[in-house]
């Protein structure tokens, strides 16, 4: 295990001595103490490694991750895991607005809460929050799987295209073009396997299905009052 | 049309409305036949003021000329030493605006690659994502970083020369694009995530950052994650220059990128194009201003873009304070975009050359705003790039005669005071002498 203090050497070397780290390093553990909120936190990381935060961090931590794993053992700021194209992002705590914003693949778990537009514009992500989101969650999300054990704040999925959004609890309201689709057996296999690999206990059962009811996939007058 | 009625009384000569012109009633009509707005390419048509309402005065006893192909007149340009340790190097200070791989097919961006490219200077990427095509071909290419995100992958980003974070466009300053069905191809679907044939929502903001205080930990984290190697551009429209550029600049840009409203678009409202923004020429010295106060012109650069058409303009540009400019709709009427060998094709379509403008159809007879294959074998790539690389050589070599005339050695050497305007709103806009006089509108001092 190698051990960053980033208050002692600055966020400039943290993020180049992870980027240093290529596919088959030895120094696969790493751990990161005092981060103090700071943003940009293991930013752009491209290899295998696994990178613990121990504290809360600010804006974008873990964003545009390739491969790597990273766990904040405490709250993250905006836009955590933003643009992650693979690898895993766990935080232990709440997360603040747009987390996992425009992801593109990887898997993304909050323990805590999320905020607002958790999983604004994802494009392949998954996304696994234990807790409860905010509103104007998964705000055109176009691919990838939203979960939500919690409960899901107003205008779940306005203008979504085709991603998946899950929700255990209650949704206060649905946005622009966003209804209740029907669970079949490959949508209990898909969150069979997220619930496990996000350590949730939750029921695949229990959970509802929404998505995309394709009715402004194309502009139509008729419509109008929906743009 | 007889004169006079059945009794002899004359009629009144058939009078048309200077306010419900043939042109607005054709809109109505056509509004009401389909239900919705209408919507195109390019940039605005209206008449504004511009770069022709100005002159440059020339040397004369107190100024003496360079001579012309025997004095040097430099033309290079670097962009983002301020905080990037490999800035852009450009041979000219005429770039390549941002137009996506979506609006405009896979040939065209190779194109504007190998034009820019054997000219010396950089092209763009657009909302869609970088293509090999256009990244093999540009020797310096600007990955833009756009609301929609469509494409981007921090491989690319790391493969640019330089990024663009675009929060407006001159066209739709406060909006997003929408690119229509027809023109969602296999590949352009794949590369946005997005089924084919729907139309292709762009947002209009940033899904993960509002206000200027968010912009500058962006920016941190696009700086930490491509190692504070590349430039990061700001792109904004030319809304409120002045407070834009000044939040742009405070946020950490490099390089401002600066789009008046006669800058293109793919697609939007014709409302918007022609309704929203300011015309170039009112957006330039409000922003120059804002680098001057913050003494950060020269060190942050001001690139100006929004119906540059000739050398002339680069050379007015350049006077009135911008580092360089950028060029979209000209680019594209060089690569072969609206030419009249066309022209019984544009008449198929409603229109004729000089005017097609419908670019969001795919049906562009010239090959280049399309994404179909047919019409895409009618544009070469190569001969496209060459005539792109003709062009900007010319508008050089224009604005390098007319900054030699002005006795200056480097075109960064231009100056406001070596220009004159036409017309009151030019004098005001540019703040420089109405010509004729030592006076413009709003010039300190005079009261008015």
């Amino acid at each position: 295990m190698q051990t960053f203090d980033l208050e002692a050497l600055g966020l400039r070397k943290l993020n180049s001595t992870l980027h240093e780290q290529i596919e088959d390093t030895n120094q696969t553990a790493w751990e990161v103490i005092n981060p103090k909120g700071s943003h940009a936190i293991a930013v752009g990381l491209d290899s295998p490694i696994e990178v613990t935060i121990k504290g809360s961090t600010g804006y974008y931590c873990g964003g545009m991750n390739q491969k790597a794993t990273i766990k904040v053992v405490g709250s993250a700021g905006p836009g955590t895991a933003e643009n992650m194209m693979s690898g895993k992002v766990i935080i232990e705590g709440d997360a603040s607005q747009y987390a996992g914003a425009t992801g593109h693949g990887g898997l993304l778990v909050i323990k805590g809460n999320a905020s607002s537009r958790c999983g604004i514009s994802m494009k392949g992500i998954n996304i696994v929050v234990h807790g409860n989101i905010g509103h104007m969650s998964a705000f055109m999300a176009q691919s990838g799987n939203l979960v939500v054990c919690g409960d899901a704040g107003d205008a779940l999925g306005d203008s979504c295209y085709e991603a998946r959004l899950f929700v255990r609890g209650s949704v206060k309201s649905l946005g622009a073009d966003c209804e209740e689709k029907e669970m079949r057996p490959e949508h209990i296999q898909i969150l069979k396997e997220l619930l496990a690999e996000a350590e949730s206990d939750a029921k695949p059962e229990e959970f509802k299905r929404y998505g995309s009811a394709r009715n402004l996939y194309n502009f139509d007058v008729d419509n109008a009052a929906a743009y | 049309m007889s004169s006079h009625d059945e009794n002899g009384i004359p009629h009144t000569t058939p009078r048309q409305s200077a306010t419900f012109t043939s042109d607005v009633n054709s809109d109505i009509r056509r509004a009401a036949a389909t239900g919705i707005y209408d919507i195109r390419g390019g940039g605005a048509k209206r008449k504004v003021p511009n770069f022709d309402d100005l002159l440059f005065m020339g040397a004369s006893i107190s100024r003496y000329p360079l001579e012309g192909y025997r004095e040097k007149c430099e033309t290079s340009v670097t962009i983002g030493g301020l905080h990037a340790s490999n800035p852009i190097e450009l041979d000219i200070p005429i770039t390549i605006a941002g137009m996506s791989f979506g609006a405009l097919s896979g040939p065209a961006k190779e194109a504007l690659g190998r034009g820019a490219s054997a000219a010396g200077t950089s092209t763009t990427t657009g909302d869609g994502g970088m293509t090999p095509e256009e990244r093999g071909h540009s020797s310096k290419l600007v990955y833009q970083y756009l609301p929609s995100r469509y494409g981007m992958n921090p491989d690319d980003l790391r493969k640019a020369d330089a990024i663009e974070i675009v929060v407006g466009q001159g066209a739709k300053p406060g909006g997003g694009g929408m690119l229509l069905g027809q023109k969602i191809s296999d590949r352009v679907a794949e590369m946005r995530n997005l089924p084919k044939g729907i139309d292709q929502r762009s947002a209009c903001r940033h899904p993960d950052w509002t206000g200027p205080d968010d912009l500058e930990i962006k920016i941190l984290e696009l700086r930490e994650i491509t190692g504070w190697r590349v430039p990061i551009y700001v792109k904004v429209a030319g809304a409120r220059p002045y407070y834009d550029v000044t939040l742009a600049v405070k946020a950490g840009a490099d390089a401002v990128v600066l789009d008046g409203m006669q800058g293109g678009t793919a697609a939007t409202q014709d409302v918007f194009i022609e309704h929203v923004g300011q015309p170039t020429l009112a957006i330039i010295r409000p922003a120059v201003q804002a680098l001057q106060d913050l003494g950060m012109h020269r060190k942050v650069q001001l690139i100006l873009s929004g119906g540059i058409r000739s050398g002339a303009d680069v050379a007015k540009a350049m006077a009135l304070g911008a580092d360089a400019v950028a060029i979209g709709s000209a680019a594209l009427i060089a690569l072969g975009d609206n030419d009249p060998k066309w022209e019984t094709e544009y008449n198929k379509l409603g229109t004729t050359a000089g005017a097609y403008d419908d670019w969001h159809e795919g049906k562009d007879p010239a090959g280049i705003t399309t994404q179909d294959p047919e019409l895409m074998k009618r544009f070469d790539p190569i001969e496209g790039g060459r005539r792109l690389r003709n062009y900007l050589k010319v508008m050089t070599l224009e604005a390098q005669t007319i900054a030699r005339a002005c006795g200056k050695n480097h075109m960064h050497n231009l100056e406001p005071e070596d220009l004159v305007a036409l017309t009151m709103e030019a004098a005001a806009m540019a703040r420089v002498p109405l010509s004729g006089t030592d006076w413009w509108p709003g010039k300190p001092g005079t009261g008015y």
